[in-house]
């Protein structure tokens, strides 16, 4: 703001008299649903998901194999060559103790979230997850840790087919 | 070097902006009139001397209303007139400035307002449900992602890499709220310790509630004009002489999020039109972006202007403090003005044109600066947007 200028526009509202309905307000909720198609490459991972599998494609240019699969590759911008299975184990990349929930409400059990870089896939080829069956200060960065799969029957093709990852070593 | 990439000299010649609040009771197009008519006013122009308009604002959802840009633009001064939108998530504010800045330095107008606005309180309870919508369906919403969740990780990243300490990148906090106790609009000015922000509650961790800036509304504006209008109108031009921007690959998980390599390249297409060699030696004032304290350190280092992982040890020197050699934020940045998403990347343009003015009153740096850059960060922690001024 410059120091000429005397008067700043715009006039605060308190949340409470928003919420008292002092303030005059129009309400709406939208009721759009989506169903996104997965494409080719996603849909052999989604697939292979429900079999307890975790595959990636290879780009024999840049030789890099890559998870999430994609169909063409975003550095040699030409098409990927291959289907490679990687392990369902990795090491924890980073990782944080999250104790918000997707719409920013509070979690008394805070869920712990990381980048995994999986075994097999090439150097720094991470996915988002969840961790179990550890206590927060246990995780270590580069700690190796191993998928936890929901049993097949509950399995529905989707990232949450791997139900958590846990620490390798555990039980 | 300068010549190479335009045809003409672009100058700010006028600034605006509103309060930043939690709620604010004005509508979106209220508030963007609001900025855009005291940067008119300050500049000596009036609409019809305007040639075009270009507008920043972030995602529909937070209002609720889809085009956006349709919806802002009585506000924003743009009946009748060439008008577009840009949008690259929280590097809009200083995008919108640099889409401004060709729509002149292509010769094509000699006039442009530079209108940014966001209104966040419109989604309730918490525009974080909105923000939701940004991720893939795939690979991250069905994990409950939010957005807090990714600033973690990588601020975790950053920590681990380098070997910081939190308290060190409290430090960024104290002094950005504390700058903001002299800016007149500022949401969240304070007086804060290291402390305050170690013992605040605990969101993402290692984010915690004094790391991160604010949900607010607001707007900012500026004028820019060529450099023949410019000089028949005022005798203190501040010049865009460079910007850049840059972004990184949308596979978040496949990256290194220790080092925003799309800010150094933003910063060094910036640097190069402008001519800078050595930017540390030759800015004297940055507004780095700083929705979360770790952001500032993150980019003063993207930016070249210290060493990978050297930005905590410069703070703690005490060199981007407001009387500092570097001084950075000295608006109070988003964590203490506010965080609008595209207003207050374009307020961050505005600090450095009243800073480069003299005109930014008890904020103001010593000195006499000369030189100052902008930086916004954006999309999936992977869009920088960079723009160096001179007066």
């Amino acid at each position: 703001m410059s120091a000429k200028i005397k008067k700043y526009p715009g006039e605060r509202i308190r949340t409470k008299d928003l919420v008292a309905g002092k303030v005059p307000v129009i309400k709406w909720r939208p009721q759009a649903k989506y169903a996104w198609t997965a494409g080719p490459a996603m849909s052999r991972f989604l697939r292979e998901l429900q079999n307890g599998r975790i595959i990636a494609r290879k780009c024999h240019e840049c030789e890099r194999i890559m998870v999430p699969p994609r169909m063409f590759c975003e550095m040699c911008f030409r098409p990927t060559d291959e289907w490679v299975y990687v392990k369902d184990t990795g090491t924890i990349n980073t990782y944080s103790v999250s104790y918000l929930a997707a719409d920013a409400s509070r979690l008394k059990k805070p869920i712990l979230v990381a980048v995994i870089d999986l075994d097999g896939a090439s150097k720094g080829m991470g996915i988002l997850h969840h961790l179990g069956e550890v206590k927060p200060e246990a995780v270590k960065f580069g700690m190796k840790v191993k998928a936890v799969w929901k049993p097949p029957k509950e399995r529905t093709g989707a990232i949450t087919d791997i139900a958590y990852f846990k620490p390798a070593e555990a039980k | 070097m300068y010549e190479m990439f335009a045809k003409k000299r672009v100058a700010v010649i006028g600034a605006g902006m509103t309060l930043f609040r939690r709620n604010l009771k004005e509508t979106g197009k209220e508030l963007a009139y609001e900025a855009t008519k005291m940067a008119l006013d300050s500049s000596g122009l009036t609409l019809d001397d305007i040639d075009c308009v270009t507008l920043g604002t972030a995602p529909d959802a937070f209002d609720g209303i889809h085009m956006k840009g349709e919806n802002l633009l009585d506000g924003a001064g743009g009946w009748r007139k060439p008008y577009s939108r840009v949008f690259v998530g929280g590097g809009t504010g200083v995008f919108t400035a640099e889409s401004g800045w060709w729509h002149v330095a292509s010769g094509l107008f000699d006039t442009c307002l530079v209108v940014a606005e966001e209104k966040m309180s419109s989604c309730f309870p918490h525009p974080q449900y909105a923000f939701t919508t940004i991720f893939d369906p795939m690979m991250d919403r069905p994990l409950g992602i939010n957005l807090v969740w990714i600033f973690a990780l990588e601020m975790h990243r950053y920590m681990h890499v380098h070997g910081i300490k939190k308290e060190k990148i409290a430090l960024v906090s104290v002094k950005n709220k504390g700058n903001a106790l002299d800016h007149p609009c500022a949401q969240l000015p304070e007086k804060i310790t290291v402390e305050d922000v170690l013992n605040s509650e605990v969101m993402v961790w290692p984010v915690q509630r004094l790391d991160i800036s604010p949900t607010s509304d607001g707007a900012a504006a500026l004028v820019l004009a060529s450099e023949e209008v410019a000089k028949k109108i005022t005798d203190d031009p501040v010049w865009i002489d460079g910007v850049g921007w840059c972004i990184d690959s949308t596979y978040w998980t496949n990256r290194d999020l220790y080092y925003p390599k799309y800010v150094e390249c933003a910063a060094d297409m910036a640097y190069k039109m402008a001519g800078i060699r050595n930017p540390r030696k030759e800015l004297d004032v940055v507004e780095a972006y700083d929705p979360f304290d770790y952001k500032e350190l993150h980019h003063i280092e993207g930016l070249r202007l210290c060493r990978k992982g050297e930005a905590p040890k410069i703070t703690e020197e005490g060199v981007t403090q407001r009387d500092g050699d570097l001084p950075v934020n000295p608006s109070g940045g988003l964590l203490g003005v506010g965080n609008p998403i595209a207003a207050a990347g374009l307020m961050k343009v505005c600090e450095i044109f009243w800073q480069l003015r003299g005109e930014a009153g008890k904020r103001q740096v010593p000195g006499d600066p000369r030189t100052g850059l902008a930086q916004a960060w954006g999309d999936l922690m992977q869009y920088g947007s960079v723009i160096v001024m001179r007066s």
